[in-house]
C-alpha cells in the first residue's frame, strides 16, 4: 500500500524553478528520507506534502486519498520543524494538547469560561489531558508538562515538538532537519530515538536533511535530491554502492568519491592518471570516462602494476581505526584519498612515492554527461579484477 | 579611562538628565502643589512647594463635587476601553494579513497604512464630522469611539511585530487545526503580548488626553471624556479657583501615570522590539 504519493510536482518561485516534475512513491510504513544539499527543493517538497505550499502542478495522494485541496489541518499528516516551532506562551502540556482541542473541540467550546460550562466539554479535556500525559511519558518528558518552551534545553524541546506531532495520532509524519539545531552528541542520540519511534508506531515518516549520516542511518530509502530533481531513489545500501550518476556518487561518501577522468584505449584497457585499467569491452564508453573510485576501494601496494595508480602521498590523516592518505596523481588536481590500515602508518611518510591497488569490483564508471555505466542489471563490476 | 573621570561624566551626565528630566515634570509637581493649597496661597509672593495651610481635602471635594468629574472619568474609561478593544480587533487580522499571508497588492496596502500613518487627525476632522453627523451619532459614545477604530499606527506596529515571528510557527499553527483568525487570536497576538502592551498605552493615553475632537462632536456633559470635562469645569465653575481645577486635573492624571508606571517595563520593550537584531 501506498503511504504517500508524489506525483509530477512542479513549484517555482517567481522565476526561480525549485521543484521540476518530482514523483516519488512512499510506502507505508516507510521511513524515506529526501536528502540534497541545501537549495535542492527537499524542504519545499515536504511543505507541499503538508499542505503549507501550493504546487504549481502535479498531485499529492496521502493514503490513497487526493489531498490537492485540502488545507493543511485535514491532511492527516503531521509536522516536526528544524526550528521546532513551538508556541512559547503556552507550557509544553498546552503545546501538545492544542491539536486535539482544536481537532475535538468546537470553537464554541474552546472559548475560555463559557467553553468550560458547556456539556462534554470537561471530559473531552480529561481525554485529553490523559492521551497528553501517555505521549509525554512515551517520550520521557512526562516531568516537563508544566514548563515553558523557554525553560527547556534543545532536546527536550525537540522530544515536545516530536510529541506534539504524535499526539494525533497521523497517517504521515514530516520532519524537515529536525536534528540539525542539536549539538553532536545529542544528534546521534536523537537519531537512534527517531529510528525506534519509527518503529513502534510503524507509520510512514518523510525526513528531510543535508546530512547524509542521518539519512544513511535512519532510512529505509533514501531520495536523493538535486536541483529540483529525483536523482535516484533506493536504499542506502544501494545509494553507496550504486549510484544512478556522478552526482550522487559525489554526494554520498565522507571523504568524497575519488573522480578521475580517463581515457578508452581500446581492448579494454583505460588510461588513467598516468597508469592503466583492466575493464570489460563490453561497454561502449564513447571518447571519455569518469572512474570513481572510493577511498576504501583502495589498497597498499608494494610496487607499480595493471590496476595500480602511483602518486606522491601530500599528507596523511588519523581517523582512529583507520587513516586517510591524500596521494597527488598525474592528471589530477584534486589530491586522491586512500583509506589505508592504520598499522602503515609507520611505513607513510610526506612527499614519499606511493602504489595504490584499485580494488576494480568496487569501481564505478561515469560516462561523459554523468551517467553511471553498467552491464545489465545495474550490478556494478565494469572493470576486470587484474589476476596476478 | 581612570576612575575619577569616570565620576566625572557619570556626574555630568546625571547633572544634563536630572535639568532636563524637572523642566518636564515642573509644570506637573506645580499642579499637583496647587491643587494642595488654599485659594489665598496660589498668589502669594513666597514660592513653596507645600502648602502652609492644607487645604487638599477641601480642593479633591469640590473637584469631585462640582462638577461631575467621576461622570467623565467613567466616560473616559468606557471611550477609551471601547477604542482599545476595536482597535485591537481590527488591527491585528490587518497586520497579520500584511505580516503572514501573501497575496497580491500586499505592498501596496501597506504603503496606505504607511500614508495613513503621516496624516495628522485634525486634517480629517472636518470629513468626519460630516460623516458623523450623516450617520447621526454626533453627542454619543460612538461619536467619540468610531473615528479611532481603525488606527494606521497599530496595524504598523503589530505588523513589525508578527514580521519577527517565525513563519514555521505559523505552519505549525495551521497543521495543528487553527484557522487563520485563531492563530491571530491563539498565536500571534499572546506571543506579541510586549507590543499589545506598548499599543495599548500609546492608545489609552492619547485618546483619554484628547480634547481637540470630543470639542467638536460631544457638547452633553453626559457624554464628556475627562480633557473636555476639565475645561468645561474651569469655563463655568471655578472662575479663577485654580486649587480644585488642579485637583481636578491631578485626578484624570493619576489613572495615567499609575498605569505607566506599571507597565513600564513592557512598554520600552514593545517599542524597541524588532529594532535591534
Amino acid at each position: 500500500m501506498v503511504g504517500v504519493s508524489v506525483r509530477g510536482i512542479s513549484k517555482s518561485f517567481g522565476s526561480a524553478s525549485i521543484l521540476n516534475g518530482i514523483s516519488l512513491d512512499i510506502c507505508d510504513g516507510e521511513f524515506l528520507t529526501l536528502l540534497g544539499p541545501s537549495g535542492c527543493g527537499k524542504s519545499t517538497l515536504l511543505r507541499i506534502i503538508a499542505g503549507l505550499e501550493q504546487q504549481d502542478c502535479g498531485t499529492i495522494e496521502v493514503a490513497g486519498i487526493k489531498v490537492d485541496h485540502l488545507r493543511p489541518k485535514l491532511r492527516d499528516v503531521a509536522m516536526v520543524f528544524q526550528s521546532y516551532a513551538l508556541y512559547p506562551h503556552l507550557t509544553v502540556s498546552e503545546n501538545m494538547a492544542l491539536p486535539l482541542r482544536m481537532r475535538r473541540l468546537s470553537a464554541w467550546q474552546r472559548l475560555p469560561v463559557i467553553g468550560a460550562l458547556l456539556p462534554n466539554v470537561r471530559s473531552v479535556c480529561t481525554e485529553i489531558k490523559t492521551e497528553v500525559a501517555r505521549t509525554a511519558k512515551a517520550l520521557g518528558i512526562d516531568h516537563l508538562l508544566s514548563r515553558k518552551p523557554s525553560q527547556l534545553s534543545g532536546g527536550q524541546r525537540q522530544r515536545v515538538a516530536v510529541g506534539r506531532a504524535m499526539v494525533r495520532h497521523p497517517a504521515v509524519f514530516l520532519m524537515d532537519e529536525p536534528l540539525s539545531n542539536l549539538d553532536a552528541k545529542l544528534r546521534v542520540q536523537m537519531r537512534g530515538e527517531i529510528k525506534e519511534l519509527h518503529r513502534r508506531l510503524g507509520v510512514t515518516f518523510v525526513y528531510v536533511t543535508h546530512d547524509q549520516t542521518e539519512a544513511m542511518t535512519m532510512s529505509d530509502r533514501v531520495a536523493v535530491m538535486l536541483d529540483g530533481q529525483v536523482a535516484q531513489v533506493a536504499s542506502p545500501r544501494q545509494i553507496y554502492a550504486c549510484p544512478a550518476d556522478r552526482r550522487v556518487a559525489e554526494l554520498i561518501g565522507a571523504p568524497k568519491i575519488n573522480l578521475l577522468e580517463a581515457a578508452p584505449r581500446g581492448e579494454g584497457l583505460l588510461a588513467i592518471a598516468g597508469s592503466t585499467l583492466a575493464v570489460d569491452n563490453v561497454l561502449d564508453f564513447g571518447d571519455s570516462v569518469t572512474v570513481g573510485i572510493r577511498p576504501e576501494s583502495l589498497q597498499f601496494a608494494d610496487r607499480a602494476g595493471l590496476n595500480t595508480l602511483t602518486g606522491r602521498l601530500r599528507y596523511v590523516e588519523h581517523v582512529g581505526a583507520d587513516l586517510f592518505a591524500y596521494v597527488d596523481v598525474p592528471g589530477s588536481r584534486e589530491p586522491l584519498v586512500a583509506r589505508l590500515p592504520v598499522e602503515l602508518a609507520s611505513r607513510l611518510q610526506s612527499d614519499q612515492t606511493l602504489h595504490l591497488r584499485v580494488r576494480c569490483e568496487q569501481a564505478l564508471l561515469f560516462s561523459a554527461d554523468g551517467r553511471r555505466l553498467s552491464e545489465g542489471d545495474g550490478q556494478v563490476t565494469p572493470l576486470r579484477s587484474y589476476a596476478e | 579611562m581612570t576612575p575619577r573621570t569616570k565620576i566625572l561624566s557619570g556626574l555630568v551626565r546625571h547633572v544634563i538628565l536630572l535639568t532636563t528630566g524637572s523642566l518636564v515634570l515642573v509644570p506637573f509637581i506645580w499642579m499637583v502643589s496647587l491643587s494642595l493649597k488654599p485659594p489665598a496661597e496660589l498668589f502669594s509672593s513666597n514660592f513653596t512647594l507645600l502648602p502652609e495651610h492644607w487645604f487638599a481635602v477641601e480642593n479633591y471635594t469640590k473637584a469631585l463635587t462640582a462638577a461631575p468629574l467621576p461622570r467623565y472619568m467613567l466616560n473616559g474609561v468606557i471611550v477609551c476601553a471601547a477604542i482599545l478593544l476595536l482597535q485591537i480587533i481590527v488591527c491585528a487580522p490587518a497586520a497579520y494579513a500584511l505580516a503572514k499571508i501573501r497575496f497580491a497588492g500586499r505592498e501596496i496596502i501597506f504603503g496606505f497604512v504607511l500614508i495613513g500613518l503621516l496624516i495628522p487627525h485634525q486634517v480629517l476632522a472636518l470629513p468626519l464630522f460630516i460623516l458623523c453627523y450623516w450617520l447621526g451619532i454626533l453627542n454619543t459614545y460612538a461619536a467619540l469611539i468610531f473615528p479611532f477604530v481603525v488606527s494606521p499606527f497599530g496595524i504598523f506596529l503589530f505588523r513589525q511585530f508578527f514580521m519577527s515571528i517565525p513563519d514555521d510557527i505559523v505552519h505549525a499553527a495551521r497543521l495543528d487545526g487553527l484557522s487563520e483568525l485563531s492563530i491571530v487570536w491563539r498565536i500571534m497576538l499572546p506571543m506579541s503580548l510586549p507590543a499589545v502592551i506598548a499599543f495599548s498605552i500609546v492608545s489609552v493615553v492619547g485618546h483619554w488626553n484628547d480634547l481637540f475632537w470630543p470639542l467638536l462632536v460631544v457638547h452633553s456633559q453626559e457624554f464628556m471624556p475627562p480633557s473636555l470635562g476639565i475645561v468645561t469645569f474651569a469655563n463655568a465653575e471655578t472662575g479663577n479657583d485654580y486649587g480644585p481645577l488642579m485637583a481636578g486635573a491631578t485626578l484624570v492624571v493619576a489613572p495615567l501615570v499609575i498605569a505607566f508606571f506599571a507597565a513600564q517595563r513592557w512598554f520600552i520593550e514593545g517599542l524597541t522590539a524588532g529594532s535591534v537584531k
